[in-house]
């Protein structure tokens, strides 16, 4: 192992790690803020691929739009699905089991109309022109594409600490949190607040989705991998802290980048046993606070 | 009132024991025979699976680990051993699922809630992906094939009634459990954890305890499962077979005790018309599921019971 395979390694992991918690993000905003469990969110991620196949392929438009398109149509599935189904349920007893029965019976409707729409052989989405090649660091060589998810993906995570710790939504957000009866006494409209973060956490999902499409190719049956991947982040992280999410993915892209280099038949199994590692040794994820929550 | 609740349970285990006892002498086609067994298999399996949730509010999404270790615990010693070893890999894998049940409740017994679901799942996978990448062991993705059970179980019929008897004990050993005083601690489990340990009782240990008899039951549905498919296969393992028992249980009702055991008839009676014709199958009981959590969440025992109330008391209300 010299020293350039080990920094090849190294930022493909940063790569898969920058996607996961693009993903868990999602999940973790909605957790935190809606305390709502969103069984579904890889749903959401492939239904983003999808969509940015579907707008690359029928409108012809280059592969910047159509990631936009992926990301508002997630988001408002998202939004629909928050708005005609989960807020039904909101409160009952024993919620949080429901919330995985809907949101898992949500994932087996979008998986089957998936494939009646877009059929069961892979689709691929090609990388958008001036990403095709690769950068040179050194001794090592990176392809571009790759280089440029990091990139997002550090821009997505600043921009979202930013609008949750000093915008006025922000503020709204960490206080549905923390107390919602207090919240709509001061006149916030709470549920639509709700279908909002609810959105915005799909459409990350959807985003994340189109972004990773050129990378691996899309199929039906796609959501389940990758919200086990982004469970396995969020037990990491602790579930519904942020940074946490961003620490489990970045722990979970490199162990699994090495993984699939030196023990590739058995790289899924390496993630798994980072997770069963981590609740042995402090099974409220490494960086939750015992009892409180942070956005 | 106690009492006579529990000797209506035992009334209504020994009528569908009997009915079923009765199935064989209506000379059904052996298509109809493997049909009766599964709703047998699947209707323990549920009814173990509902004692977490149900009745302790334990929501998993990986019994089918326990379910696929009891298949693999079978047609692994079969494969391997030769196929005289039918019982002693059905006793195999209760012993594996056991142990491993410790194993794993002792890790995940420490977080609840959403947690619990999302931890069981994920050992439920792991397990799978095992299975599935162990191909020289386990055959992965071909699954073994020909579990003939040797000697007098061979024989389609002798197995059905040996199905049913380990069945009928299984579900009345869970019966007994879910009317003793432990089954009482298990809905206080559920109901207010914070008020068990002001008992002098452990919540942690009662969960372990439910999750490892649960977990055991499991196993038991799963290895009579590879006599009666004469194969397994990895979809065993697979989560999609969590979540299938968890449809049934929903569908009957998570309330009652026999309520599973109803959906799990029910899901396989459908699934045998329906699943023929279409290849849209999960879209069948993802839209049953939508529908039976958001309008009728307490499955279909439990709200044919709460309408007989309200006919009762809007009786009684008329006379009065």
């Amino acid at each position: 192992m010299d020293l350039s395979f080990i920094l090849v390694q190294l930022v493909s992991g940063l790569t898969m790690a920058t996607l996961l918690f693009l993903v868990a993000s999602g999940l973790t905003l909605i957790f935190g803020v809606g305390n709502v469990f969103n069984f579904a969110h890889g749903s959401f991620y492939m239904l983003g691929a999808y969509f940015a196949f579907q707008a690359v392929a029928t409108l012809q438009t280059n592969f910047w739009v159509a990631l936009l398109i992926a990301a508002l149509g997630a988001g408002l599935l998202g939004m629909c699905a928050e708005f005609l189904f989960l807020r039904r349920i909101y409160g009952r007893t024993e919620e949080g089991g429901f919330q995985i029965l809907l949101t898992y019976s949500f994932i087996l409707v979008i998986d089957d109309i998936v494939k009646i729409i877009w059929g069961t052989e892979y689709k691929s989405l090609l990388r958008p022109a001036g990403l095709r090649g690769s950068v040179e660091l050194g001794s090592i060589t990176l392809p571009t594409y790759n280089v440029m998810i990091i990139v997002i993906g550090l821009a997505v995570v600043l921009l979202a600490w930013l609008i949750l710790s000093r915008t006025r939504p922000g503020r709204i957000a960490r206080a549905t949190a923390l107390d919602r009866e207090m919240l709509s006494a001061m006149g916030v409209n709470v549920p639509l607040t709700m279908t909002l973060v609810f959105g915005i956490a799909t459409a990350l999902g959807g985003f994340a989705g189109a972004l990773a499409a050129p990378l691996r190719s899309v199929t039906p049956g796609a959501g389940i991998e990758v919200i086990i991947d982004s469970l396995i982040v969020v037990v990491i992280g602790g579930m519904g802290n942020f940074w946490g999410a961003w620490l489990g993915a970045l722990i979970l892209g490199e162990v699994m980048a090495f993984a699939v280099a030196i023990v590739p038949e058995w790289a899924s199994v390496v993630s798994y046993v980072v997770m069963v590692l981590t609740l042995i040794f402090k099974p409220e994820g490494l960086f939750a606070p015992r009892q409180t929550r942070t956005v | 009132m106690q009492e006579k609740k529990s000797y209506l349970s035992e009334v209504f285990l020994f009528v569908v024991v009997a009915a079923f006892a009765a199935v064989p002498l209506l000379r059904p086609s052996s298509y109809q025979i493997m049909l009766a067994s599964h709703i047998l298999v699947w209707g323990l399996f549920a009814v173990a699976f509902n004692m977490l949730w149900g009745v302790t509010g334990m929501l998993s999404f990986g019994q089918a680990l326990y379910f696929g270790l009891g298949g693999y615990g079978v047609g692994l010693m079969m494969k391997h051993l030769g196929e005289v070893w039918f019982l002693p890999g059905m006793i195999t894998g209760l012993i594996a699922a056991a142990i491993l049940a410790v194993l794993i409740g002792l890790l995940i017994i420490r977080v609840s809630g959403v947690f619990f679901t999302v931890l069981t799942l994920a050992f439920g996978q792991l397990a799978w992906q095992i299975c599935f990448r162990w191909y020289h062991f386990t055959g992965g993705d071909d699954g073994i094939q020909n579990l003939i059970p040797p000697g007098i179980l061979g024989n389609r019929i002798v197995y059905y009634y040996f199905t049913l008897a380990l069945v009928a004990v299984s579900i009345w050993l869970l019966l007994r459990l879910s009317q003793s005083p432990m089954g009482v601690l298990l809905r206080c489990v559920r109901q207010n954890p914070n008020r068990v340990p002001f008992l002098g009782l452990s919540v942690r240990y009662s969960q372990l305890r439910i999750y490892v008899i649960s977990s055991l039951f499991s196993a038991l549905a799963g290895s009579l499962a590879a006599g009666v498919d004469n194969s397994i296969h990895t979809d065993m393992l697979y989560w999609t077979t969590s979540g299938e028992v968890i449809l049934m249980s929903v569908l009957g009702g998570i309330g009652q005790f026999f309520g599973p055991f109803i959906g799990a008839a029910a899901i396989i009676v459908i699934q045998d018309v329906v699943g023929a014709k279409t290849e849209y199958w999960p879209l069948i009981i993802g839209l049953v599921m939508m529908v039976m959590v958001l309008v009728f969440p307490r499955g279909v025992v439990g709200e044919a019971q709460a309408l007989r109330l309200w006919l009762k008391s809007s009786r009684r209300s008329d006379g009065g």
